[in-house]
């Protein structure tokens, strides 16, 4: 069990973690998300007693790293998959480490093969792809078959069959009873392997609650309305008529109006009302990768702006507007993918308000020019 | 939280072993060891022949007061100053390659005791410098005599055996400075940008300058060569060969603990 109480980091002015308090429990694998440079990595280094809390603590089974017997026995962590000299072989490097913890040699070549190295296992760790360097530091985690594994983005560079080989194994670990902390940006990674969900931003706790309540609170749906092309009035009409009968409405890049906060037939029953013409009506299921971009959203340290590609192109439609406009009405619903264990549509229930941690109101200027865009690839990415 | 029965606590002695193992494994796993010893060796010893060589041959040509300054013994240690440059570089890579490649972090957190893993790893690589250093201290003195022919001097001769033993320290100890000021500095660059120019040109300038002499002297390598020096006629410094290699030694142990004070209180 990794317990954080009030863990605060500042260098300087900067405050890297700030009074983070959680719970990593055994028997499950958590899942640590949150933006690049919203204090992971920092946190991790903390939990390993590598770097000291400006105020706080975190212990490991009740001790701070540094006072726990055996440490390197009972925590193993992969903390930089490029932290290995590039002149020094997979086995010499695991040899070193596994002397320094007083773990026999002979383990060495079991975790190589856990891990699939064997092949390479005299080679020169300069030569090793990404990939194989997050099976090396994987390997250097497991060398003490340690209670508490830490793992910093363990699938970066990993192919497709290195990530479902990483996903598998941290499930096993945690139900043979090991505390398994995974920290990871990618939310859909997260959805498939972690039963637990610590989200941070900034430093800052946003979340703590298990992946099956954050899908629950956070994949709220919503419904694409598109009135006729060229009858602008309508959409107008519309949109107040929305808007009066409670729902929130936002323009869609595309002409589509995206409400949310009514059922269909509601949003039916108000276009017939208001004498509207509709040309799509259809649910959407916002992804888990989008609730958790809009938890976080105030909390990005980079954040990327549209590309005007000023002169240097000439004009042409966006990409994805050409998909869409020739998109039949009749959108068939497999075009919108759902993930495994998410919720059935609300819209076919009443809309439940989220238990806790309510989305902000998206600003209204900048949802035209950014959020709709990377929202539709993004649909696409859950796809995986 | 349960502790299976394989993860018995290892005693500090133990632990101790068991980082010195580790410590061993990766400095014999590292080409640059081999290349910079084995450099360090070549160039102490060839330049070392070579000097001795020309010394011999330019005898006859020297003034009578060169003649009664001329130092056998530490001719053949000519090649010193230019070797120790390699046991530097050896020093600084030794600690700085685990800060260069983030090493550092997997290191202390399998070894908390940073206080451990540091000595651990100084001890080893120390005790590396002091064979290689001694070795090349008598391979110098011996093959630096033979070039000299006539004008040599015997092992058994007065203040020569602690001349080539104290030849084999100051290597030893040029070395654990230089580890000291890379733990100090993390980079292998900066460490190497500050160490190299200081003990191959400041050091003999501010020692050869009659200005600056006064403080020259008093710098490491300035005050442990004078352990190497059988002949002292023309030496001015005010300590003897056994002192000059002690205020080396202090050089050191601050060197030491600065660094073991850093590393410490630093974040890795």
């Amino acid at each position: 069990m990794i317990e954080a109480v009030g863990l605060t980091k500042r260098y300087g002015a900067k405050t890297a973690v700030h009074n983070l308090s959680f719970q990593v429990r055994p028997g499950t694998v958590t899942g640590f998300l949150g933006p690049n440079g919203s204090g992971k990595s920092t946190t991790m280094r903390m939990i390993l007693g590598l770097d000291v809390p400006s105020a706080g603590h975190v212990t490991i089974g009740g001790l701070p790293y540094r006072r726990l017997p055996n440490a390197p026995r009972k925590v193993g962590a992969l903390l930089d998959a490029k932290a290995v000299h590039g002149g020094r072989t997979a086995r010499k490097h695991l040899l070193a480490l596994a002397q320094h913890a007083g773990i026999p040699a002979r383990r060495v070549d079991e975790v190589l093969g856990v891990v699939g190295l064997q092949e390479v296992a005299n080679k020169r760790a300069k030569g090793f792809s990404l990939g194989m360097g997050q099976r090396l530091g994987i390997a250097a985690a497991l060398l003490g078959d340690p209670e508490v594994l830490l793992f910093d983005e363990p699938v970066n560079g990993l192919d497709p069959e290195g990530i479902l080989w990483v996903r598998n194994l941290m499930k096993s670990l945690a139900a043979e009873g090991r505390t398994v902390f995974v920290s990871s940006h990618l939310m859909s990674e997260m959805a498939l392997t972690a039963e637990h969900l610590i989200v941070i931003g900034r430093g800052q706790l946003m979340a703590d609650m298990s992946v099956k309540d954050f899908i629950a609170a956070n994949s709220a749906g919503f419904a694409r309305v598109r009135t006729p092309d060229g009858e602008a009035e309508g959409r107008e009409k519309l949109t107040a008529a929305l808007v009066e009968a409670g729902g929130q409405v936002l323009p869609e890049q595309d002409g589509a109006l995206r409400v949310t906060g009514l059922p269909l037939p509601r949003i039916s029953d108000v276009a017939h009302a208001a004498d509207v013409r509709l040309w799509e009506l259809s649910p959407h299921q916002a992804s888990l990768e989008e609730a958790y971009m809009r938890m976080t959203q105030g909390a990005v340290d980079y954040r990327s702006t549209a590309d005007p590609r000023a002169a240097l192109q000439p004009p042409a439609p966006a990409p994805w507007q050409q998909p869409l406009a020739a998109a039949p009405p009749d959108w068939p619903e497999s075009s919108y993918p759902v993930l495994p264990g998410e919720r059935p549509n609300p819209y076919a229930q009443p809309p439940a308000a989220p238990p806790q941690a309510p989305p902000a109101p998206p600003a209204p200027q900048a949802a035209p020019t950014t959020a709709p865009a990377d929202l539709t690839k993004r649909d696409s990415e859950d796809a995986r | 939280m349960t502790t299976p029965g394989t993860t018995a606590v290892p005693g500090m002695t133990g632990m101790t072993a068991q980082v010195l193992r580790s410590e061993w494994t990766k400095i014999k796993s590292v080409r640059s060891t081999v290349w910079t010893l084995g450099v360090a060796v070549v160039v102490t010893v060839g330049v070392g022949a070579l000097i001795s060589g020309l010394s011999a041959r330019e005898y006859k040509n020297l003034s009578v007061e060169s003649k009664i300054k001329f130092d056998p013994t530490f001719t053949s240690f000519a090649g010193m100053g230019l070797g120790q440059l390699a046991l530097i570089v050896f020093g600084v890579l030794v600690v700085s390659n685990e800060y260069s490649t983030g090493m550092i972090r997997t290191s202390l957190a399998a070894v908390p005791q940073r206080g451990l893993f540091l000595f651990s790893k100084i001890t080893v690589a120390t005790a590396l410098a002091f064979a290689v250093g001694m070795a090349t201290s008598f391979a110098a003195f011996f093959t630096g005599q033979a070039m000299l022919g006539e004008h040599s001097v015997a092992l058994g001769d007065p203040g020569v055996p602690r001349a080539v033993v104290g030849g084999g320290l100051y290597m030893t100890l040029i070395t654990v400075f230089s580890m000291g000021v890379a733990t100090m500095l993390r980079s292998p660059l900066l460490a190497l940008g500050i160490l190299m120019p200081f003990f191959f040109l400041v050091s003999a300038i501010l020692g050869n300058v009659p200005a600056t002499k006064k403080v020259g002297q008093y710098l490491p390598d300035q005050a442990g060569q004078k352990v190497m020096q059988v002949v002292t006629a023309g030496n001015d410094a005010p300590y003897g060969p056994w002192a000059g290699l002690g205020i080396m030694v202090l050089w050191v142990l601050a060197a030491l603990a600065g660094a073991y004070a850093v590393l410490l209180r630093r974040d890795a």
